[in-house]
């Protein structure tokens, strides 16, 4: 079957065959950022947006998302950028296996709730599994970038 | 792991119902249950293309498209406002945000999972299912059919003005529940009249006091592993509750007699005597909660 769909801004239309799960797509398109985890959809290192929320490419059939946008680490480096290099300031980054999935899901957040209470970043990022850095640092990072931001990006840094 | 030869998207209700009934044939929502199976699927219908991804609130009800997304359900503030948040208490525990992107409510309704938060909170509340087929049905009723190749095409949800609490047990948080609770206390007859002549258009309360004019409660229990089921608080019970006359060791009786009849058993979360025991303590901290509502008195968190 064909589809037609935006992969990080840029029009894509292609044979598939109809049991195409997201992810192989993705990673076939070159998208490496996007990993596979658990194969039971609670890991969350698979995180893409689509239609700008967050969703596991690893549960989603490519034929459904025939004309939707997706966006991957990939196409959101400049809003990315910033964060990530703020968390691993902070010490607080996991290995390049789990953090791309932070990374989406950590954005997602941010532009859903610019000013979360630290219940609202645990709830959000509860689908985001990492069994080497913890979720302490994560949570610490997050709450000293928050304040970064709200203080202009700038003498923050801890 | 799944294997789907066809895929298509329908662009009717009948013509998703014809395609349904062929028994290779299946109905694919959020797609995250069916993904674990080995099924064999001939042609995978989707239902995303027919606008049901909406919720619709009337004057009497919300009418919720098969194909929202649990994260919709939290969202909503309609939803919120009627079920008091325990929709949203309900759902904030399933895995994460990107999951519940995915998740529908017709599909975790339709699969009447056991471990599923979904069902036992919808069916605390005055909630009723539209089947393409079937016509509108209660979901109680809905929810002790077998499986049929019907279309469950919407969930109604009734503004009966009441009090409604949600609880579940985890073992870690994202997990399945190893048991739900949920507790609903609402007006007899759907609280009809006092509504009316206070031209009521939600699921406020307050109109209790003006006209007394008795209490159901019901209390729901899921995950016990095997699907919710519905108990009914009696009369005489009811009666004590609006009375003012139940002391917390009355409750606790209660809630013992209420778990007694949950048939509960063992999976890999838990065993039969640890749910049996904990169905107890959950009823018991619902029907606090409800009774302290009613009574503005607040419920005893320490009485257990």
């Amino acid at each position: 079957m064909q589809i037609s769909l935006v992969l990080n801004g840029k029009k894509i239309t292609e044979e598939i065959t109809p049991d195409l799960l997201l992810i192989d797509f993705l990673r076939n398109h070159g998208c490496y950022s996007v990993k596979r985890g658990c194969e039971t959809s609670n890991c969350g290192l698979c995180t893409v947006f689509l239609d700008k929320k967050p969703v596991l490419s690893c549960s989603v059939l490519t034929a459904r998302t025939d004309g939707h946008a997706i966006d991957t680490l990939e196409g959101l480096q400049d809003e990315a950028k910033e964060f990530g290099a703020f968390i691993a300031d902070q010490g607080a980054e996991q290995c390049g296996f789990c953090n791309p999935g932070m990374i989406m899901n950590a954005i997602a957040l941010f532009r859903e709730n610019a000013d979360p209470t630290d219940e609202e970043i645990k709830e959000y990022l509860a689908g985001n599994l990492c069994r080497c850095s913890g979720y302490e640092g994560q949570l610490r990072g997050i709450r000293a970038f928050l304040e970064y931001k709200r203080q202009g990006g700038a003498s923050c840094r801890q | 792991m799944l294997k789907i030869k066809q895929y298509i998207k329908a662009e009717s209700l009948a013509q998703a119902y014809e395609l349904n009934q062929k028994r290779n044939n299946r109905i694919i929502g959020g797609m995250l249950w069916l993904k674990m199976s080995n099924a064999q699927v001939q042609t995978a219908i989707d239902l995303s293309g027919l606008g049901l991804d909406r919720i619709e609130e009337t004057e009497e009800e919300c009418r919720i498209g098969c194909m929202v997304t649990l994260r919709e359900l939290e969202m909503n503030q309609s939803l919120e406002r009627l079920s008091g948040g325990i929709v949203r208490e309900s759902v904030k525990n399933i895995v994460g945000v990107q999951f519940r992107n995915l998740a529908t409510v017709g599909g975790s309704l339709f699969g009447r999972f056991g471990f599923s938060d979904v069902l036992t909170c919808f069916l605390a509340m005055d909630t009723y299912v539209e089947l393409y087929q079937g016509g509108i049905i209660p979901l109680e009723e809905f929810a002790e059919r077998k499986r049929d190749n019907d279309i469950l095409v919407k969930v109604i949800v009734k503004k009966t003005p009441g009090k409604y609490v949600y609880l579940s047990h985890r073992n870690t948080k994202t997990d399945f529940p190893v048991l739900t609770a949920a507790v609903s206390c609402v007006y007899k007859n759907g609280g009809q009249e006092p509504c009316k002549q206070r031209n009521h258009k939600s699921a406020d309360f307050e109109c209790k006091d003006k006209q007394k004019m008795g209490y159901d409660i019901k209390v729901v229990v899921g995950a016990r592993p095997a699907k919710a089921i519905c108990l009914r608080v009696s009369e005489e019970w009811s009666d004590k509750l609006e009375n003012r006359v139940c002391q917390t060791a009355e409750i606790e009786k209660l809630a013992r007699e209420l778990a007694e009849q949950v048939q509960t058993g063992t999976n890999m979360r838990a065993g039969a005597a640890y749910r049996s025991h904990l169905a107890e303590v959950l009823i018991k901290r619902g029907l606090l909660k409800i009774y302290g509502d009613i009574q503005g008195i607040g419920g005893d968190r320490h009485a257990d």
